[in-house]
């Protein structure tokens, strides 16, 4: 086990700029996830750590030595892939004591390390099969128990989970939890899935066009959002954006978000958005900070009536869509508490979550 | 009311699976009736050969009987004479050695060639991949002239070592072709994988590539033996000793003399010569097919 370091990384493909200056310290231990949209540089980054991509600058370490130049083999890290990528020719014994075998470790310790990755993953009873045998869950179990086995100082998870199904994705993520839990290897994993990374990692590394946005631990990610993308990107349903003015008011401050609505800016905010005063800026709110008037406990609430638009029960909750002057809103309310669409409903905005942005920079205020 | 909203959609159902059935059942006898043409056409002339080489000669030479039934009995006299008395079995042994040797060398050549053209990306790979094909599109009734030159500067002219020499630039072609084909279909994450795992080129080849590629190996381990088993031009052209030549020709220029032709034992003779890829064919058929429709099925 050891620390991942990145130092000002920089990957080109030509002339194309696929990660731009990417510096990232994992300590020990940790589990880190790389999220983003396709294309945002997260599985470059990783292939970069693992050795499978050439970096075109900077620098990366692992266990504190530089790695830049040594073969995947030599960097003793271990990859699950999103297909897996297990030997279709071999059984599952023999996929997870491949490695092993290749670095020359005596038959004895390879046999007692396989079956101590199996009773960890719970695959005992398929080591004698073939990939072809297994489901999509057993498989990634078995890509996994390849990884353990070979006691590796890091983990690297390229979007394990993206070829499971919904219910099979949420079952695999616990298990990886409880893995990393249990071996503790730092791990770096990659994913496009916003739930997948808030739910299994330590940090959480927010990476958009080549480039970090923000990293923090997920709970930092989603109260306190750093750029408009960071904002939008973590959190399902997305973050609501609604183009406002700032407007002084008395000793304190309102944001208007059209000529009938407006609300009182939080006493807590007023200093830190004074500056921005009569300024065109985006609010940000959450749906779930968008609720019904009574009933659930959503902070310090300013209520404001609106004409819904389009509703969709859930179940636990319905999903309310009304316009604030053209832009789609999204509330989240208690079921009992919906109406029908077309009618007007009182709605409470919890203005203690709320966001500020300044378009012209992305940057949240 | 129910019942009657119900049944409609059922009836129109019920028809709409009956039209499918008989759709079926006229594809069905469509694909029967001619498969059946083919299968009589392609198999006429082995049928030809078995009951030509049943015969006695004397049955053959007597022109009032229908030649495809036999009238005075089967015999083996044809094998007989055929495998005691003229040098088919030196043809036969020559065959072996030269297309053993043949399908291990190409096995070799077009296994590392595609390796190395299909999963290391190295600059000009594709166009060096695109240059081999190109080479097996000349065929080799133009090549053999200049051929020739080349296997009498360095003394093979007349001898079936000259085959195992010539025989692969009509098979490394082709056969490295396929195996591209088969290694670029596995994913690359099974290199990457091995990579990690601590392989190195030749043991991801040996351990990893050459085993999954299996069903394309077989692919073009039997058309390197096919076409060395019964290439012509070539043999035709450079051996000119018995005791040097392969079945195709040998059995064609010891059986035919001047105007005679030894219709029973020629027709043995091509009868034992098609027995080995026959054989060859009836176990490794499934491979055959799924290596050479690997990349049509394969993400």
């Amino acid at each position: 086990m050891a620390e991942v370091a990145l130092r000002n990384v920089v990957k080109k493909y030509d002339d194309v700029l696929a990660v731009s200056n990417v510096s990232i310290d994992i300590p020990n231990h940790e589990f880190v996830v790389l999220v983003g949209p396709s294309g945002c540089g997260k599985s470059t980054t990783l292939r970069m750590i693992a050795g499978l991509e050439e970096i075109t600058g900077g620098e990366i370490s692992i266990g504190g030595e530089v790695v830049n130049d040594l073969p995947p083999k030599d960097r003793d890290i271990a990859m699950v892939f999103q297909n897996y990528a297990l030997y279709p020719h071999m059984t599952v014994a023999e996929n997870m004591s491949f490695g092993l075998k290749l670095r020359k470790f005596p038959k004895a310790e390879i046999k007692a390390r396989v079956d101590n990755a199996a009773k960890i993953l719970d695959i005992t009873e398929l080591l004698a099969r073939r990939p072809k045998q297994l489901s999509g869950g057993q498989r990634q179990r078995v890509a996994m128990g390849r990884a353990i086995v070979r006691n590796p100082k890091v983990f690297l998870f390229d979007e394990p989970l993206s070829n499971l199904d919904a219910k099979l994705r949420v079952q695999m993520r616990t298990e990886i939890k409880r893995v990393h839990q249990k071996v503790k290897t730092t791990t770096v994993y990659v994913t496009h899935d916003q739930v997948e990374a808030m739910t299994l990692a330590d940090r959480v590394v927010v990476m958009n066009g080549g480039k970090i946005e923000q990293i923090g631990t997920p709970n930092d990610l989603y109260h306190h959002p750093k750029t408009r993308f960071v904002a939008g990107f973590i959190g399902s349903p997305a973050m609501n954006f609604i183009p406002a003015k700032l407007e002084a008011n008395g000793s304190g401050l309102k944001i208007r978000l059209s000529s009938q609505l407006s609300f009182q800016v939080p006493d807590s905010r007023t200093a830190r958005y004074r500056g921005a005063i009569g300024k065109d800026l985006l609010f940000g709110l959450r749906p779930e900070h968008i609720t019904e008037t009574r009933g659930r406990e959503n902070g310090v609430g300013q209520e404001f009536p609106v004409t819904l638009d389009v509703v969709e029960p859930m179940g636990m909750e319905t999903m309310v869509f009304f316009k604030i002057e053209g832009t789609e809103v999204c509330g989240r309310v208690e079921p009992s508490a919906a109406k029908g669409s077309g009618e007007i409903m009182q709605l409470r905005a919890n203005l203690d979550q709320m966001h500020l942005i300044d378009p012209a920079t992305n940057v949240v205020l | 009311m129910s019942t009657a909203i119900l049944t409609a959609p059922s009836a129109k159902r019920i028809s709409a699976a009956s039209s499918l059935k008989r759709n079926r059942r006229w594809a069905l006898i469509m694909s029967y009736f001619f498969l059946i043409c083919f299968a009589i056409f392609f198999l006429l002339p082995p049928y030809y050969m078995v009951v030509t080489s049943l015969k006695s000669d004397a049955e053959m030479a007597r022109l009032a009987t229908n030649p495809w039934f036999i009238f005075d009995g089967a015999t083996l006299d044809q094998f007989r004479i055929l495998l005691g008395q003229t040098d088919f079995l030196i043809f036969f042994k020559n065959t072996i050695i030269v297309t053993v040797c043949v399908v291990a060398i190409t096995m070799v050549i077009s296994v590392l060639a595609a390796f190395s053209l299909g999963r290391m990306k190295f600059w000009g790979s594709g166009m060096l991949a695109t240059g081999i094909f190109l080479t097996y599109l000349v065929p080799d009734t133009l090549l053999f002239i200049p051929m020739f030159q080349i296997v009498k500067s360095i003394g093979l002219l007349n001898s079936y070592w000259g085959m195992v020499l010539v025989y692969p630039t009509l098979t490394v072609p082709f056969c490295t072709w396929i195996m591209i084909g088969y290694f670029q279909s596995i994913p690359k994450e099974l290199d990457e994988a091995a990579l990690i795992d601590g392989a190195g080129h030749m043991q991801m080849l040996f351990k990893i590539f050459i085993p999954v590629a299996l069903p394309g190996i077989i692919a073009a381990m039997i058309f390197a033996f096919t076409v060395s088993w019964a290439a012509f031009v070539y043999p035709m052209a450079f051996l000119y000793s018995s005791d040097q030549q392969v079945l195709t020709v040998g059995t064609v220029t010891s059986l035919i003399r001047g105007d005679v032709y030894k219709w029973g034992m020629l027709m043995a003779g091509a009868l034992l010569a098609a027995a080995p890829p026959l054989v060859i064919y009836a176990f490794l058929m499934d491979y055959y097919i799924a290596g050479l429709t690997a990349g049509a099925t394969k993400g």
